[in-house]
């Protein structure tokens, strides 16, 4: 087991390099000079050579480039322009909405997913599993934007259940905090949803045609027992991978439905931060999703291997 | 010779016969894929709409007419009109243009490039480590992400957009285009090819590019429909096309500003993303059943929920 994490932590090693060095390259792709770029077309010789200095910018790349790293792996993302304060502190600062979109986005998703693809599973051809299929279609085809966007007009603006905009920190009370949530995390959720529910109910279907399902039915276990625990429990493997990936996928998600619903997230910090050219923060925000993402990815890769001895002899 | 014409003529008509059976069969295959004659019917109407639409407008999307400001749709115009009163359905159609036409430019750049990087990652090993290892390392960044920071660093324009979405969409080609790859150099004829001394490009462009096409274009149509959506999240976001260009993701952001009046600058345009997604979507699917007619309907439908997965 620690020869499989190990070998499956020292793989990440090059990808990061590469993720490293695509964003730090990211400034440098900038046409022209990026402190003139950042100071706009007003700054002097002296505040663009001042800038230049400061970002660091005079150096050889490959030393800029040391440098920078350097200063992320000691958790260190730079220091906004615009802001005036560390990138770090930004991000922080922002990462509540984020994640509690995220999550609650996971949860509407698996709320939806799970049991409706037990069911679809279970009654195959069914009125339900049908329509499972035309809606799991369509909502690979609606983008989470775009459902926000649909979402509030329909139950904001016309039926005016929910706030269509703001947000209430965590402090205010959990359901302050969640009703300004509920439609950004349905947005979210249900395009995960669609993709989870028929990933369950493929990895059902092939777990209730085997022959221990038989058994345990012919043993007389009763029907939803047979489902629920000997069933599920096994196809349960498929699902969590797709469960992992799509929290990534959410975060990612969360990032450009908070721009939506005026969520001050991290979406809202790297949107804001595009149009005054502030590299620090892009850089930044972009890095620490890619971690994230990466890290849950090997957390579920890492669970595989605890839950199905199998995948761990098989990756040896 | 009479007897050997006669044989010559029998031979013909046997090999029309046969042929006229094969494209039958072809059109039978097509024509039963209810979902992927849908599909390319939708793709058919979104090329023609973004290259002809244009010119059979009547209105011009640019010019503005204060008196007309966010008027509901009629008879004069269709889908309404904007916050600068231009007419909607002439924005979308011209928005149709900038849309697809990005969408074809990102797929044809990325699945060349890919399809380069790919032949070339599955022959030679060395240059697999690192062209591989570079791939992992750009699709490791949410995509999404990648693009706006592209889009940040490179400024708006139709332009940069292409450029920032092939280098999000190139890795993704170049895995797919790589790994049916590597199962075709592994074949008994390329290693006969090598025994007969072809050269490499010979081998790579000749013999083994032609037997990647498949994944290749069925991987393509995701990337398009995906460019699609990336496109539209990068101008709704303001970091894609510039106003005051249409596309579709700029009528949306328009739109989400004045969506408790206007509830048609939200929709329809929407319209069209859902659409020709879910159209590029389903002739993506369709064209991987019918490239593989090795495995059952059944179980192609669960490869494919994987895949989507």
């Amino acid at each position: 087991m620690i020869g499989y994490i190990l070998k499956r932590v020292l793989s990440l090693i090059p990808v990061l390099f590469v993720v490293s060095v695509a964003i730090f390259l990211i400034v440098h792709i900038t046409p022209g000079e990026p402190a003139a770029v950042i100071l706009g077309l007003e700054a002097t010789e002296d505040q663009v050579q001042e800038l230049r200095e400061e970002m660091g910018l005079n150096l050889p790349i490959y030393e800029q480039y040391f440098n920078w790293v350097t200063d992320v792996i000691h958790g260190d993302l730079g220091n906004s322009y615009f802001m005036k304060e560390p990138v770090t502190e930004a991000i922080m600062k922002h990462l509540e909405p984020t994640l509690s979109l995220a999550i609650l986005g996971e949860i509407v998703a698996l709320i939806l997913a799970i049991p409706v693809g037990i069911i679809a599973a279970y009654r195959r051809g069914s009125a339900i599993d049908q329509s499972l299929m035309v809606i799991s279609l369509l909502g690979m085809a609606v983008p989470s934007f775009l459902l926000g966007l649909l979402l509030m007009l329909l139950v904001g603006v016309h039926l005016q259940w929910l706030p269509v905009a703001g947000y209430e920190p965590i402090q205010e009370g959990l359901w302050e905090h969640i009703k300004y949530l509920i439609l950004p995390a349905i947005s979210l959720g249900a395009i995960q949803a669609a993709l989870v529910a028929r990933m369950t109910r493929s990895s059902m279907l092939e777990v209730l045609n085997t022959n221990f399902i038989k058994t345990a039915r012919s043993k007389g276990v009763k029907e939803y027992k047979v489902v629920i625990k000997h069933a599920l429990r096994n196809a349960f493997l498929p699902i969590l991978t797709v469960i992992g990936q799509s929290f990534g996928t959410l975060v990612t998600g969360a990032v450009v439905v908070e721009t939506i619903f005026n969520l001050p997230g991290i979406g809202q910090l790297i949107i804001n931060s595009i149009e005054r050219r502030d590299f620090a923060v892009i850089q930044g925000v972009v890095l620490f999703v890619t971690l994230v993402y990466v890290l849950i990815n090997l957390i579920v890769d890492l669970l595989y291997g605890v839950i199905d001895p199998r995948v761990r002899l098989e990756r040896k | 010779m009479m007897e050997e014409l006669k044989r010559t003529d029998e031979y013909l008509t046997i090999k029309a016969n046969l042929k006229k059976q094969q494209r039958q069969l072809i059109m039978r295959k097509i024509r039963s894929n209810k979902f992927m004659m849908l599909g390319s019917i939708i793709f058919l109407f979104l090329l023609i709409v973004a290259l002809f639409g244009p010119s059979l407008m009547s209105f011009d999307p640019y010019e503005m007419k204060v008196t007309e400001r966010l008027k509901a749709p009629s008879s004069l115009h269709l889908l309404g009109t904007d916050e600068y009163g231009r007419d909607l359905l002439t924005r979308i159609v011209y928005g149709t243009r900038v849309s697809i036409g990005i969408g074809v430019a990102v797929t044809i750049i990325s699945s060349l490039l890919g399809m380069i990087i790919g032949l070339y990652a599955s022959y030679y090993r060395t240059l697999d480590h690192i062209l591989m290892r570079i791939c992992d390392g750009l699709m490791a960044i949410p995509g999404i992400l990648l693009a706006i920071a592209l889009m940040a660093a490179l400024g708006p324009s139709a332009t940069n957009v292409i450029i920032a979405l092939s280098i999000v969409f190139t890795p993704n080609i170049a895995r797919v285009v790589r790994s049916s790859a590597l199962v075709i150099r592994e074949q008994t004829y390329i290693e006969a090819m090598h025994a007969q001394g072809a050269g490499s490009f010979r081998i790579i462009w000749g013999h083994i590019a032609p037997n990647t096409i498949s994944p290749l274009i069925v991987q393509a149509t995701f990337v398009f429909a995906e460019t699609i959506i990336s496109e539209a999240a990068l101008s709704f976001l303001g970091a894609g096309i510039p106003a005051p260009d249409p596309s579709w993701g700029n009528i949306l952001q328009a739109g989400k500003l004045v969506i408790f009046k206007a509830w048609w600058m939200v929709v329809y345009p929407g319209l069209f993303i859902i659409i020709s997604v879910l159209g590029l979507n389903l002739l993506g699917d369709g064209l991987r059943d019918y490239f593989d007619p090795h495995t059952t309907r059944k179980v192609k439908r669960r490869k494919s929920k994987r895949v989507g997965g």
